[in-house]
Formats: C-alpha cells, sequence, structure tokens
C-alpha cells in the first residue's frame, strides 16, 4: 500500500501499517521517536491540518460543551447572560446523570427514537430500492437516456428549502394541487399535512423525493464499474435474468451500497430541513424526529431548556455512533475493509 | 466467445446488465429487448421524470402567473414577469443573492481545495492519526446541527464572525468538507499510484506531484465535491438565519424566511424568488453533473 516520498516514509509506513492495526485512533509516537515521526510525517500532516483545525475548533469545542451542559440544569433563565448593561452569571448546577436518566425513563423520548427509527428505516429502504431500480433502468441502452438522468438528478440540484417549499404547495389541503386533482376525480381532499398518519406519509414521501438522485448516481456509478465479463460468463453458464442480478450485479454493487446506506442512514436520521420546514414536527407532536425535538427544547419552547436539548443532541450521537461501529464490525466479518 | 458478433458493441454488453424479466429467446442478440420490454421501461423512466421534475416546474408555472392567480390549477393563466420585477424592484433580493454567491462561491473554492489535500493525504499516505481522521470525518456527519448551532454562535460571535461571511463559510466547510474528502480519498484510490512515482523519478515535490499530476486527473471528483460544496452552501437555513441578522447580510435562504413573514403566504413573490434562487443550483448541476457518475462511482462509494 504504502509508497511514498522517500524510503524513510516507506520504510516508516510499514511500521505505521503494524501501529494503525493495533492502536486503532492512531496514537501519537513515544517521545523519542517524535522527531523521526515529524521528519516522516510533515507533509501528510501538513495536508490535513486545516482540516484538522476546523473542525476540531468548530465540532469540537461545541461537542464538549454540549456533553458539560447534558450534565447540568442550564435553561434559558440560569444560563450567563446579559440584560441591557447587567451582565448575569450563570447559575446552573450540575446535575449528574439525571437528564439522561429522566430521557430512558420517560415516555417522550422513547416515542420520538419509535418514530425516528420508522422514519429512517423506511426513508432508507424506499429511497434504496427505488434508486436501485431506476439505476438499473439508467444502465441500460435506452433512447433518450442522458435526458431521463438529468430528469431524475434534477431534485438534488435544487435548494432543499425551495423544493420543501414546492411540496408544501402541493400538499395544501384546501388550495394544492394535489386534492385539486383528487378533486376532479371526484375523491376527498387528504389532509396531507394536517393529519397525524397522513402527515408521516407525506414527510417519507418528500424524503424519498429528495434522496432518491444521491443514491442513484452512487449505484449507476457502481453499476459502470462492474465488468461486463462477468455478465457474459453468467449467460453462457445458462444464468437467468434474476439470477445474473442477483448472482452479479449485487455482489458488484456491495462496496458502493454499503457505503451509501451507511451515509443515508445518518442523514436521514438527523435530517431537520425536511421536517421543520414542512411540518415543524406537527400536526401536535406526530412527525417529530430526535433532532427537531432537540432544537424545539433550545429554541421554542419556554423556557429555553438547554440541558435536555443537549441530552437528546449527545443520545443522538451515542445512537449513530453505536450504528455505525456495529454496521461496520458486521461489514469486516463479511470480509470488507475500510 | 460466442457473443462476439460484430454487432455487440461494449456499451451494448453493459446495457444487457439488469435484465428483462422473461427468458431470453434464441432469436435475440445479446442487448436486444423486445418492443413491450422497451415501452415498460420508457414508460417507468417517463412517470419518474414527470415525479422528479413535476413539483419544481410547478413553482416555476406558478411564479409567471398574476400573484392573485397564484393558487389556479391552469399551467399557463395571463402569463406575466410581475412576480420577478416586484421581488427585485421591492426587496433587497439582489443584495442577498450577492451575499449568497460570495459565500457559496468561497465555500466551493476553500471546500474542495482542503477536501483535496485531506483526500489525497489520506489515500497516499500511512501517517498516524489516519484511522482517527477517517472516523472523525463520518463522525462529523452525525452531529445534529440542531445541537451545534448555539455553542457555534458563541465562538463565532466570540471571534467576532457574526454577520461576517467568514463565519458562514467555515461552518459551512465543516458540513461538506467531511463528506467531500472521503469521496476525494476513494476518487485518489483509484488513481494509479506509479503516477505518484513517476512523478518522484521526474524530480517533483510531493505536493507538486499532487498538484501537477494527481488533481489534474482528479477532474470528475473534483467537479462532485465542487457540486456538493456549493449546492451545501447555496441551501442551508438553520445558521443561515441564525449567523446573519440585518438586512443587508441575510443571504438568500436567510432572506426567503424574512420575506415569508414581510408578505405573509403570498405564493407569487415567494415563487419567483424560489426560481431565481434554484437557476444557479441548476447551472453548477449542469456543469458537474457530466462528471457525477463517474465521480461518486470512484469516490463516495468506495470510502
Amino acid at each position: 500500500m504504502a509508497v511514498h516520498t522517500s524510503q524513510s516514509v516507506a520504510k516508516a509506513a510499514g511500521d505505521d501499517v503494524a501501529r494503525g492495526r493495533s492502536r486503532g485512533t492512531g496514537n501519537p509516537p513515544p517521545p523519542g521517536k517524535l522527531r523521526r515521526a515529524l521528519s516522516v510525517h510533515w507533509y501528510a500532516w501538513t495536508m490535513v491540518a486545516p482540516v484538522v483545525i476546523v473542525i476540531g475548533v468548530i465540532i469540537g469545542y461545541p461537542l464538549v460543551r454540549g456533553i458539560w451542559l447534558s450534565l447540568t440544569d442550564a435553561n434559558e433563565r440560569n444560563v450567563a447572560r446579559s440584560i441591557g448593561v447587567n451582565d448575569m452569571p450563570a447559575t446552573y448546577e450540575f446535575v449528574g446523570l439525571d437528564n439522561y436518566v429522566d430521557a430512558l425513563t420517560g415516555g417522550q423520548f422513547l416515542g420520538t427514537l419509535g418514530w425516528t427509527l420508522v422514519w429512517t428505516v423506511s426513508c432508507v429502504a424506499i429511497t434504496f430500492c427505488l434508486g436501485m431500480a431506476l439505476a438499473n433502468i439508467l444502465n441500460r441502452r435506452i433512447a433518450g437516456r442522458s435526458a431521463y438522468r438529468m430528469a431524475l438528478i434534477l431534485p438534488w440540484a435544487i435548494p432543499g428549502f425551495v423544493s420543501v417549499f414546492a411540496w408544501r404547495f402541493l400538499y395544501n389541503e384546501e388550495r394544492g394541487l394535489l386534492n385539486k386533482i383528487l378533486g376532479g376525480a371526484g375523491i376527498d381532499g387528504i389532509p396531507w399535512l394536517n393529519d397525524p398518519t397522513w402527515a408521516k406519509f407525506s414527510v417519507i414521501a418528500v424524503n424519498v423525493w429528495l434522496g432518491i438522485p444521491f443514491i442513484m448516481v452512487a449505484l449507476l456509478g457502481g453499476l459502470q464499474s462492474i465488468p461486463s465479463e462477468q455478465y457474459e460468463a453468467a449467460e453462457m453458464d445458462g444464468a437467468t435474468a434474476w439470477q445474473r442480478f442477483r448472482h452479479v450485479t449485487l455482489p458488484g454493487l456491495r462496496p458502493v451500497s454499503t457505503t451509501v446506506v451507511l451515509l443515508s442512514t445518518i442523514w436521514t436520521f438527523n435530517m431537520f430541513p425536511v421536517i421543520f420546514l414542512l411540518t415543524r414536527g406537527g400536526p401536535g407532536e406526530s412527525t417529530q424526529i430526535l433532532v427537531t425535538q432537540a432544537y424545539k427544547f433550545s429554541f421554542e419552547i419556554s423556557p429555553r431548556d438547554f440541558a435536555q436539548s443537549s441530552t437528546w443532541g449527545v443520545l443522538i450521537l451515542v445512537l449513530l455512533m453505536l450504528f455505525a461501529v456495529v454496521y461496520r464490525r458486521v461489514l469486516r466479518t463479511q470480509g470488507d475493509n475500510w | 466467445m460466442t457473443t462476439a458478433a460484430p454487432t455487440t458493441s461494449a456499451p451494448a454488453t453493459t446495457a444487457e446488465k439488469p435484465a428483462t424479466r422473461r427468458p431470453a429467446r434464441p432469436p435475440r442478440r445479446r442487448g436486444e429487448r423486445s418492443p413491450g420490454a422497451s415501452v415498460a421501461l420508457h414508460l417507468t423512466l417517463i412517470i419518474a421524470s414527470v415525479i422528479a421534475v413535476f413539483p419544481v416546474l410547478w413553482v416555476l408555472l406558478t411564479s409567471l402567473k398574476p400573484a392573485n392567480y397564484a393558487t389556479t390549477t391552469d399551467f399557463f393563466k395571463e402569463t406575466t414577469f410581475e412576480n420577478y420585477t416586484n421581488l427585485i424592484r421591492d426587496t433587497e433580493f439582489l443584495t442577498w443573492f450577492g451575499n449568497s454567491v460570495v459565500i457559496a462561491g468561497l465555500t466551493t473554492v476553500l471546500g474542495v481545495f482542503v477536501s483535496a489535500t485531506t483526500g489525497y493525504a489520506v489515500s497516499r499516505f500511512r501517517f498516524p492519526g489516519k484511522r482517527g481522521l477517517m472516523w472523525t470525518l463520518l463522525v462529523t456527519q452525525m452531529f445534529p446541527v440542531a445541537v451545534l448551532i448555539v455553542p457555534i454562535y458563541n465562538i463565532m460571535s466570540t471571534m467576532g464572525l457574526i454577520n461576517q461571511p467568514a463565519g458562514l463559510v467555515i461552518t459551512y466547510l465543516t458540513i461538506s468538507v467531511p463528506f467531500c474528502a472521503w469521496m476525494m480519498k476513494g476518487f485518489f484510490d483509484t488513481i494509479p499510484r506509479e503516477i505518484d512515482e513517476s512523478g518522484q523519478v521526474d524530480g517533483l515535490t510531493p505536493f507538486g506531484t499532487f498538484w501537477r499530476l494527481i488533481l489534474p486527473l482528479a477532474k470528475p471528483g473534483l467537479a462532485v465535491t465542487a457540486f456538493y460544496s456549493f449546492i451545501t452552501a447555496w441551501g442551508e437555513v438553520a445558521y443561515a438565519s441564525a449567523f446573519m441578522v440585518g438586512d443587508e447580510n441575510l443571504t438568500l435562504a436567510g432572506g426567503l424566511q424574512k420575506f415569508v413573514n414581510q408578505y405573509g403566504a403570498q405564493w407569487g413573490p415567494m415563487t419567483a424568488a424560489s426560481v431565481l434562487i434554484a437557476i444557479p443550483a441548476a447551472l453548477v448541476f449542469l456543469f458537474a453533473q457530466k462528471h457525477l457518475v463517474t465521480g461518486m462511482s470512484a469516490g463516495a462509494v468506495k470510502g
């Protein structure tokens, strides 16, 4: 694997393979080796430095502060603030894990989590299946292929808040186009965003609409990297169309699919704009996912409850990390490696 | 191979792939299908395309109707550009537009550069902290925006970056770079290492190799990265409306929110604004889409 810059790099790279494996997150080498490590790795470190610094400052600090707040009873009334010319010091206190106990034993968190899981699983599953179907169709020789491809990728090219606005416009109960069409066919209008069940259906539909282009494009790329010899060989062995899909296409798409599913799951779980701009979590709290609820705690309720919000944020993070670790472990036992 | 008849070119072979769900009849050559299957495929694609395009198209059509007819279902009704002229004359729309162009442009340029160097380092070198970095890039995408927004606001105001384009650009970089760097890493992995080696043989520095040899080869990947960075910055709402205040500092996303309040639920001007906002994004997309498939396949993808 590791080539590079000079012989010493190549040698050190060899060491590194072993170190990387055994220690996981690549701890800094012991002090004696520091100088040598610097002279070998300075180039790589310089290249990644901007990212590390920006992420460290802009993500690291808020994370640490978020975790700290989740261990306190901070809310709008007791954090440091200034009223006129007076600066009020913070008076919130450390409360240990109380917030976590409350969240995990109360019904609200678990209820929201349940819907968030339904939302994530159904969005990712539906998007993936439709994206897979469209990618397979688009990968064939078919007239007007590039025109179709352009049209199908369009939802990705439009800023999210614009397309969510477009959907609200269509969903509008009295005057939206969807209900007018239904009315024309003699069907009663559907309360797309005003009935808890329909609202759930509607937000999922919009998110699927938004998510298909990404999956489709990624899978299309994956399809094009499958060598056609494999199909020829399968065909010569008398494989049916379905068998070719099952035993050549699907395994060939594996590396693409695993990454795409991981990313989609993370993004969907935290899909703030769709829910927030479409329903604001309503009607009632029926479409509230964890992120929008956490946002609500720190921005929309009074007094703004920063501790609760942070607690939910940390729990979201923990859940997603657990998911990523398990997902990776499962993949690794199946022989993938990244 | 029996299939190597002169008519069977390479594209035909790939086109065969996913398979018509019927037993192939002997006389039909590879890559051919019955008229029925063709019709079914076209029908599927047409329906899917209509669903994909229609909401956007509908907004466009609505913006061309007089404001008081906005909710009619006719496709065209007294076509007029008055929504657009009102929008540009009566609001700060052009200022917001300029702000957005500056912010999205900076985010794109910096984002592409930073993710390319990071992706290259992670792809080519083994160095202490590499695995940690890869994990950080993944984990960073898991942070709920809603939870970060208050602390980031505090940092920005400490650094005096509230109401400054730089503040938003830095914030957007934290959103776009992790994914882009991941994607670029996958992309660089597909470029043969022999090219790097030949660069060294010819006496290029490591950075020279990267800049002169690898980057030009990575254009598809860079196009995708640019597209993603631009779209992220162009369409972001939450940070934009929290960090930028005062009419002349708003970006389009923030401006549009204000605009809703100002005019109530008037669809006419809103749709006109939406169309104008979507156009630059669509242009960037047009420019990038040629590379999108190749870029993504090599990138996102292999992780």
